[in-house]
């Protein structure tokens, strides 16, 4: 059921009720497939996409290009596994290209995203280098256009 | 001082406004109102649409087109028609590219419609049918359709309508206000009648992209109809599209070579920006379609089932995007119904009458909106008739 998925990566909020009214399905069933796939890993979780600038939170987002040395037998399993289980550590992919690993970070300050860079994730003994970018402005993220407000601009002619 | 009621011709003066405008002058006072109104797309044209037209303009492409519009677009207008509807249109000579679907309905009741010509309505409809009809001489005749038929114009109510002046039958399917739609069952006893005549058919097709569970069908599909058909479309609708007015008109070229001399007199060609976008939308946007027919027909479903627990009957619309329920048991028009819950929860629907004097016990609700909006907008409603019960 790509679509009940689809629905719910947009809208994480719509109930069960009117899920099953927009694809044609009964809510217990619906009931059933979310809490299958959230059984089954399929959905991990749901947030609310915030916009902190807009807030008194202090926040700062950095992407870390790590270059890495692969382990025998693991690959980059294992040192991605180190870097994950940090908290501050938003997001971590893999890949193609120039460099090996891709961190996303998020700290209060960018002092703090340094400090964290130099003295956590830098000194482990597989990373053979990092450069560290930090985020200037967020545009758009999960599909999401950062700060537009719904207003609907459509004239009201009688059509 | 100039007298202006000499000055103006008595035709126009003689153009009935807009039976509903007290209603929208009354809509755009309010502030913020909760609206379900719009006649148009809550969607962005996709941006590889927007970004031809961008990129036209910086190639310098801000010349007059021929008149009947590129070869170009008229070609990919006659491939998807082929391909969506199995249409057969030579890009050459019966395809016009038009200023948005109403000026292709504009220039068809033009070329076809004389003074004393009769022109056969089906309402509720589209409100720009009726007064294109009066300028051009013609006389409107109306077919009330009914909410028991679904809002299909039968037979029966087509030959009691068909006199010997009787020149042109306006064919407003998928439907805006009702979301009715015309199957090829239900097409075919129509064609039947009009076959062996000399009636032509004006078929406004401005939603035949959104339709829900069946696809359109166009009846110049039917066998002897291509003939009689002038088909009036656009990127509106289907392309989210509203503001760029850019559409088009097919006829056999007996017709639309008449179509063109007018068209060529009162507007040139329609704007050079908008037919490159619309050339993008024609070759690469079928997926930009499903995608927003889907996310409509989900709305469609969601909406038709509220109205009905918050006790409004709603026959189920299966085309463009629009429920039409009746809102009778309230004991008011139409019109009291919309203004009181405009007054008092701030909530804007469009009275029936709006669409012809038969739409009156029923309303017109757009969901070209959020499911989000939709909600908010449905649980005043139902304060609104709960109060009202």
């Amino acid at each position: 059921m790509t679509k009940l998925l689809k629905l719910l990566e947009e809208d994480g909020r719509l109930t069960p009720d009117q899920l099953a009214v927009m694809l044609g399905k009964e809510t217990g069933d619906i009931k059933k497939m979310i809490d299958e796939y959230e059984r089954e890993g399929v959905i991990l979780g749901y947030q609310a996409m915030v916009d902190w600038d807009k807030t008194d939170r202090e926040c700062v987002n950095a992407l870390i290009e790590l270059k890495v040395t692969p382990q025998r037998d693991r690959g980059f399993d294992r040192v991605a596994e180190k870097i994950y289980n940090y908290p501050e550590v938003r997001s971590l992919y893999l890949m193609s290209g120039g460099f090996d690993l891709a961190v996303m970070i998020e700290g209060k300050t960018m002092k703090e995203v340094a400090l964290f860079v130099a003295q956590k994730i830098a000194p482990m003994d597989a990373i053979v280098s990092t450069a560290t970018h930090f985020v200037l402005c967020k545009y758009k993220d999960k599909g999401i256009i950062y700060g537009t407000k719904e207003v609907d601009e459509r004239g009201n002619s009688p059509v | 001082m100039i007298d202006y009621t000499k000055l103006v011709a008595s035709t126009a003066r003689e153009i009935k406004p807009s039976g509903i405008r007290k209603f929208f002058d009354l809509l755009n006072e309010m502030k913020d109102v909760i609206s379900l109104t719009v006649g148009q797309p809550d969607f962005e044209t996709p941006w590889h649409i927007r970004e031809a037209g961008i990129e036209s303009l910086e190639k310098g492409k801000t010349y007059y087109t021929s008149n009947s519009g590129t070869i170009e677009l008229r070609e990919a207008i006659s491939d998807y028609l082929d391909r969506r509807f199995t249409l057969k249109y030579d890009p050459q000579k019966e395809i016009i590219v038009t200023v948005g679907g109403s000026e292709a309905i504009d220039i068809a009741i033009r070329t076809l419609v004389g003074p004393g010509d009769e022109v056969i309505i089906p309402m509720p409809a589209f409100v720009c049918y009726e007064p294109l009809v009066e300028l051009a001489g013609g006389k409107p005749v109306i077919i009330n359709t009914k909410e028991e038929n679904n809002f299909k114009l039968t037979p029966e109510e087509l030959k009691a309508a068909i006199t010997p002046k009787t020149k042109l039958l306006v064919l407003p399917y998928p439907n805006n206000p009702t979301g009715a739609i015309m199957t090829r069952e239900d097409l075919e006893p129509i064609a039947e009648i009009l076959r062996g005549t000399d009636i032509a058919v004006l078929s406004d097709e401005i939603y035949s992209e959104l339709t829900y569970g069946r696809k359109h069908v166009s009846i110049a599909t039917l066998d002897g109809m291509h003939e009689r058909t002038v088909l009036a479309s656009g990127f509106s609708k289907a392309y989210a599209m509203t503001g760029w007015r850019i559409g088009y008109v097919c006829a056999p070229r007996e017709i639309a070579e008449h179509m063109l001399k007018i068209h060529q007199f009162a507007i040139m060609c329609a704007p050079t920006t908008c037919q490159y976008a619309a050339l993008e939308a024609m070759v690469a946007g079928d997926e930009d379609i499903e995608y927003m027919k889907g996310e409509y027909d989900r709305r469609r479903r969601f909406i038709v089932k509220s109205l009905r627990e918050i006790g409004l009957g709603c026959f189920e619309p299966e085309g463009a995007f629009y429920v039409f329920p009746n809102i009778s048991g309230y004991g008011m028009t139409s019109e009291e119904f919309a203004e009181k819950l405009i007054y008092e929860k701030g909530v804007a629907i469009v009275p029936g009458t709006a669409f012809g004097a038969c739409g009156e016990g029923n309303a017109r609700i757009s969901y070209a909106y959020s499911v989000k909006h939709i909600t908010r907008a449905l649980e005043l409603m139902d304060e609104f008739l709960r109060d009202h019960r």
